[in-house]
């Protein structure tokens, strides 16, 4: 199952990040997972919300420029090489990782994989396939 | 028109009627301003030598720094108890340039003026919201004054003074028909109005816009076109010899019709100072042949651009200068190269989803350094940093493929370029006082 991540562009300088979340807190969104990738003097904010299009629209109004996009939210097992089991099965199939990041989710401890792929359909055949599990959105938001 | 039998005159009587004036200018210029006097004397030169129009090579350019010499009143050709206004341009240097007029002046700038409203287009009918600056700056009186003399109802908006908010909530409520103002202040006020949700198509009453007063592109046109729902027109003018009106776009929209019974046009090398064929692109100059309180002879306006003299679909007859391509003052040395913040916005507005606003930051390391910045629209963002920075090697390609110097381009966020309702601060010099 498909989870919406919000992305926010962001100059590399300092603040940044605590001004999104603060934005976030005060409108009421939680965030479950958040990871920041930058490239020089710029970089993007990733993050899973409990309400994604809302987040997207108090950071517009705030004036950042934000994406929403879909990503999977994969449960990995505790046992070791199991991210290494997601990342062969999806290799083998063609399907290439954008980028992923991992976040530990505290009530069921377990971690979840949030992967961005180039084809989603085909993730989820293969992923399925190899009887690992994807986590729904509201799924997501109670943990 | 507004001037037909002027506006359509033939070619050759319009020329004429140039010499014809151009004889007593140089007479008037000569027997009432020292410092023309002076000029035509160390030049040798009498009025009488004046015979026919390719004698106006003979006479000496007057450049800004000669306004700027005589400061604030030597170059007024009438006495002060004449002059009923001043405008002035502080410029960069620090030294302002004053322009008097007298009543006859204002009367005719209005004329002028109500002719360049006419031929873009605008009626008596009209409500027309300027939103240019009003006070020592030209484009807010000078619009107004010819706004009235065409008939046209003038909401005196004046972009700095009136919040954007309220402009839009003017055009919304008073149903402007006709909106004058910067470029750029176009692109914020759309930007705005978008923001509070506006569709200018059902919202805004708008057909005509009247931008100048800084350089912009056809992209730019497009985009304000699109945005705001109206036909832009680009207008001319310089507030050393009136302000805006000396240059307006007609219907054709193929370059900028000069009036040629109130200018002589010329287009010169700007390095040999040699007067170039029409067609040949140069640097501007403007004489006055109507001009009371401070005519100019041969005027170097520092604006690069074309002449054409071939006749206009219009049916005017009147040269029309192109698109302004860049300002000799404006122009930038960037490791020996020259660089007109114009041919940035070129490449910019070529991309779908940036240029709107930009700025180009010139700093010197050891060497000049270029750098562009750009911000990222929704529309060009990527979730990815590698399309982010896919798109930033583009520009930065782009630009060094049209400007044939490296430049560095840096993704800002929106909102972080500084928006001002005046001139934009496209450039930003800081090698000033570095060795
Ligand atoms: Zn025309």
């Amino acid at each position: 199952m498909v989870v919406e991540q919000v992305s926010v562009f962001v100059e590399n300088k300092p603040g940044r990040l605590s001004k999104v979340t603060e934005i976030l807190g005060e409108a009421g969104i939680n965030i479950r997972a958040l990871s920041i990738a930058e490239l020089g003097e710029f970089g993007v904010i990733r993050l899973i919300v409990d309400k994604p299009h809302e987040a997207k629209a108090v950071l517009t109004n705030s004036g950042f420029t934000v994406g929403v996009n879909k990503v999977l939210a994969i449960e990995m097992g505790d046992e070791p090489g199991s991210l290494a089991k997601i990342a062969s099965a999806l290799g083998d199939a063609g399907v290439n990782i954008d980028y992923a990041y991992a976040f530990i989710a505290r009530a069921k401890e377990k971690a979840v994989l949030i992967a961005r792929v180039d084809d989603i359909k085909k993730a989820e055949e293969v992923l399925s396939r190899e009887g690992i599990r994807l986590l729904e959105a509201d799924e997501l938001q109670s943990i | 028109m507004f001037e037909p039998e002027m506006e359509t005159m033939p070619l050759k009587e319009l020329k004429e009627l140039q010499l014809e004036r151009l004889k007593a200018t140089v007479k008037y210029c000569y027997e009432n301003v020292p410092f023309y006097r002076k000029k035509f004397k160390e030049a040798q030169l009498s009025p009488s030598d004046i015979r026919s129009l390719d004698d106006l090579a003979k006479i000496p350019f007057t450049v800004k720094d000669d306004l700027r010499d005589h400061y604030p009143y030597g170059i007024l050709a009438k006495p002060l108890k004449e002059v009923v206004r001043f405008h002035s341009s502080s410029g960069t240097t620090g030294i302002p340039t004053v322009v008097g007029y007298t009543k006859k002046d204002i009367s005719t700038w209005a004329r002028i003026m109500a002719r360049g409203l006419a031929t873009a287009g605008v009626t008596s009918e009209d409500i027309v919201q300027v939103a240019y600056g009003y006070g020592l700056f030209t484009g807010g009186l000078g619009f107004h004054y010819g706004c009235e003399e065409l008939g046209a109802a003038t909401i005196p908006a004046g972009g700095g003074i009136t919040p954007t908010k309220r402009q839009i909530q003017i055009m919304k409520d008073m149903h402007s028909t006709v909106l004058c103002c910067t470029p750029s202040y176009a692109l914020y006020l759309a930007e705005e109005a978008k923001k509070e949700g506006i569709d200018p198509e059902n919202d805004f009453s708008l057909r005509i816009g009247i931008f100048g007063a800084e350089p912009w592109s056809e992209a730019t046109r497009k985009k304000i076109e699109a945005a705001l729902n109206l036909r832009a027109h680009d207008v001319y003018g310089l507030s050393e010899i009136w302000g805006p009106g000396v240059g307006m776009e007609c219907e054709e929209r193929a370059g900028l019709h000069i009036w040629a019974d109130h200018f002589i046009m010329e287009v010169i090398d700007p390095e040999t100072g040699e007067v170039l064929e029409p067609g040949e692109k140069g640097e501007l100059v403007f004489t006055t042949l109507t001009r009371d309180a401070m005519p100019l002879l041969r005027y170097r306006s520092r604006d690069i651009s074309v002449v054409e003299e071939d006749s206009c679909a219009c049916g005017r007859t009147h040269p029309r200068m192109l698109r302004i391509l860049g300002r000799s003052d404006d122009m930038l040395i960037i490791r020996g190269v020259n660089v007109f913040p114009s041919q940035v916005e070129h490449v910019l507005m070529r991309i779908p989803g940036i240029g709107d606003h930009y700025q180009i930051i010139v700093d010197r390391d050891i060497l000049d350094v270029l750098r562009v910045k750009v911000e990222v629209t929704p529309e060009v963002f990527s979730d990815k940093l590698a399309e982010l920075e896919a798109l930033r090697r583009r520009v930065e390609e782009e630009l060094a493929a049209v400007l044939n110097v490296r430049a560095k381009v840096e993704l800002v966020e929106p909102g972080t370029i500084p928006r001002t309702p005046g001139k934009a601060q496209r450039v930003v010099d800081l090698r000033k006082g570095k060795i």
